[in-house]
């Protein structure tokens, strides 16, 4: 049939048209960061100085907050995300259920902005007291929690990253959990397994590769989270091993100073800390697609990804 | 499926594409000419009465409250309507030099390089001046801090780094100032009162001029930036011991104690809309209006001060915008001033006024100088 033949091709140019769109963001975007890719070259991403004053561009301290707040961010927001999913399908009363995952999904449908300003009236001052103040108290000897409390910081950025990450992570893991055949489960619990067991040795392993892709999307979020971040971290351009310490990340770098950058070398050294947020984005996807190849391999039961 | 939905099936599959095409088109063609819908090619020569005119402009956020009061009223009164668009004065800059809009605005002069990109002389008109206030928060004292110059650079240098300190408390007799360290809060994003802030340091401080400098954001040496006004506001507010720099309007709206500098004459001076307008009595106004209003001579002037200027090109090549764009802009610096103080905005003086009469008098389309009085 005709049909037959002008559907895969029409098809074949949609699929088509994203690549070339993605292309040609990457193709404008190296246009306008040229003048900053030859003046500073490789030491754009080691450089620790960003002066518009005297226009030298260093972009190292926004790459490390980034960093630093998204694994934060995950470290707080994964336990989390996997226990309420766990919760949410395997053991909570049905209506009970139903209730919270409503709640989690509505939690993803709030504008970030909200997340910042409810981040800086409400999170910082608790961030600020107690749980600076605790932290700092009782484990002030360690560097991570040294330097002056004052709130705003990389553990706030990380902290509202965690809360926004979650209902995206808690959602993908309750599907991901639900598509585990009940064949699965109830084999381990004629065993003798009990409900414990059979989510820690059927459910998780079954499910691991699509957690993982599941973390991944978290981790993808809270790298390009821009204005709630901009509004907690403190915005200082600075390096420190402190969480307490006030940081920088790429978005939230691009979203302060993009507007009233004057000069071209400026606006170019901002887009150019976008194509570095870019190549992160595309680094960390490689990453999650070879930690899901080799989790899945030889698992039984693998869920395609 | 009939043939009809296949192929209303395939067209939606093609949409995408389409858009691309479209995305791709537009970054190859560059930027439209700055006709707007609503003024057509007919109406450059005759424009039926009852007809509405659209002006657009885009720039400083600043002066933004004002402007959107302004022109509201002026569209009351006129067939002119003005959309304008506050992205900022680096975008307000380049849209103008791009001349996607018929006027810019900016909190800072354009500098040598940016006046060399545009394709024409672009004229600087003050439309009001603003002042920037020292917010500080100390428990215990919701008033009357004094500083000078000097204290304040050494502070947002980070040299000064206690409230308690002996310049400061000897400034302060009488006043209990506790011991907090003093958190330094500046503005994160790039902004016209930044640059205001950073043109005073640098002009009462060698040191602040050499190591950070003058720009709409800098290196700064301080503890936290804060998200705009409001997020510099919070962070003050909420951290005891904190310093930081918003414009007047939003210290006096939140009700956040401000500072007494001392002036270059040697007064103490808090932050009002006088003192703002008295600004540009105490400094040598040039014709081109191109001047920074910090830190002036006049004994009731307060120190951290500027204008914000509107951005028009000196020859207009539409007739019918051009000649609503110098009755709006003359109508501005007269009429429209009264709209200012309420929203905390000081009037121009009538020095600025005058020298300001005369640039727009130089306005001209076709060798014609488009201002009829």
């Amino acid at each position: 049939m005709r049909g037959d033949a002008v559907f895969p091709a029409v098809t074949f140019l949609a699929a088509l048209a994203i690549i070339a769109l993605m292309l040609l963001i990457v193709y404008q975007m190296t246009i306008v960061a040229l003048p900053s890719l030859e003046r500073f070259g490789a030491g754009f991403l080691t450089g620790t100085t960003w002066d518009a004053v005297t226009e030298e561009f260093g972009a190292l301290p926004a790459i490390f907050g980034t960093i630093v707040t998204s694994l934060l961010a995950l470290l707080i927001a994964v336990p989390l995300s996997i226990g309420a999913a766990i919760f949410l399908t395997e053991l909570a009363p049905s209506p009970v259920g139903n209730v919270v995952s409503f709640l989690v999904e509505l939690l993803a449908a709030i504008p970030s902005v909200v997340y910042g300003i409810w981040g800086l009236f409400v999170l910082v001052p608790l961030v600020r007291d107690p749980l600076q103040r605790v932290l700092g108290d009782y484990l002030g000897f360690l560097p991570l929690f040294q330097g002056p409390r004052f709130g705003v910081g990389v553990l706030s950025a990380g902290i509202i990253l965690a809360i926004m990450i979650l209902p995206l992570v808690t959602a993908t893991t309750r599907d991901i959990i639900r598509m585990v055949p009940s064949t699965q489960k109830e084999a381990m619990l004629a065993l003798g397994a009990t409900k414990w067991e059979t989510i820690w040795r059927a459910v998780l392993p079954y499910g691991r590769s699509g957690i993982v892709g599941a973390i991944i999307l978290g981790l993808g979020r809270a790298l390009g989270e821009t204005m709630a971040v901009t509004m907690v971290i403190g915005n200082a351009f600075k390096i420190s091993p402190s969480l307490f310490a006030p940081g920088q990340t790429m978005a939230s770098q691009i979203a302060s100073e993009f507007a009233e950058a004057t000069s071209d070398l400026y606006i170019s050294a901002l887009i150019e800390i976008g194509l570095v947020l870019l190549g992160i984005s595309l680094l960390v996807n490689i990453m999650a697609r070879l930690l899901v190849w080799r989790a899945t391999r030889g698992v039984g039961g693998r869920l395609k990804t | 499926m009939t043939n009809t939905r296949k192929r209303i099936f395939i067209g939606i599959l093609l949409l995408p594409l389409l858009a691309a095409i479209l995305v791709a088109f537009a970054c190859s063609s560059g930027s439209p000419s700055g006709t707007l819908p609503g003024v057509t090619t007919s109406g450059q020569t005759t424009t039926p009465s009852g007809a509405r005119i659209n002006l657009t402009g885009a720039g400083a956020t600043f002066p933004y409250p004002l402007y959107s009061k302004m022109f509201s009223e002026y569209s009351k009164i006129s067939n002119v309507d003005v959309n304008y668009q506050s992205i900022g004065s680096g975008g307000g800059i380049r849209q103008i030099t791009e001349k996607t809009v018929d006027f810019g605005a900016s909190d800072g002069i354009m500098t040598d390089a940016q006046s060399a990109a545009a394709p024409a002389k672009l004229l600087h008109i003050p439309m009001t001046s603003g002042a920037v206030a020292v917010v500080y928060n100390l428990p215990g004292l919701s008033t009357g801090l004094k500083l000078t110059a000097d204290i304040l650079a050494d502070i947002y240098l980070k040299k000064l780094t206690k409230w308690n300190d002996s310049r400061i408390t000897a400034l302060n007799p009488g006043v209990n100032i506790p011991a907090n360290d003093i958190a330094v809060v500046h503005r994160s994003d790039g902004s016209g009162t930044t640059f205001i802030f950073t043109n005073y340091l640098s002009k009462v401080s060698q040191e602040w001029k050499d190591k950070v400098g003058n720009a709409t954001s800098v290196k700064w040496p301080g503890d936290i930036g804060g998200q705009g006004n409001e997020g510099v506001a919070g962070q003050v507010k909420q951290i005891a011991g904190a310093i930081g720099y918003v414009e007047l309007a939003y210290a006096t709206q939140n009700n956040i104690p401000f500072a007494s500098l001392k002036n270059k004459s040697g007064n103490f001076v808090a932050p009002s809309i006088e003192a703002t307008t008295a600004t540009a009595q105490g400094v040598e106004l040039p014709d081109d209006m191109k001047v920074m209003l910090t830190d002036s001579a006049n004994p009731a002037a307060y120190p951290i001060s500027g204008f914000t200027w509107i951005l028009a090109y000196q020859v207009q090549t539409d007739q019918v915008k051009g000649k609503a764009l110098v009755d709006l802009l003359w109508w501005s610096i007269h009429d429209g001033q009264k709209y200012g103080p309420p929203l905390l905005y000081a009037s121009l003086s009538a020095d600025a006024v005058k020298k300001t009469e005369a640039l727009i008098k130089s306005i001209t389309y076709q060798g014609q100088p488009l201002l009829d009085r």
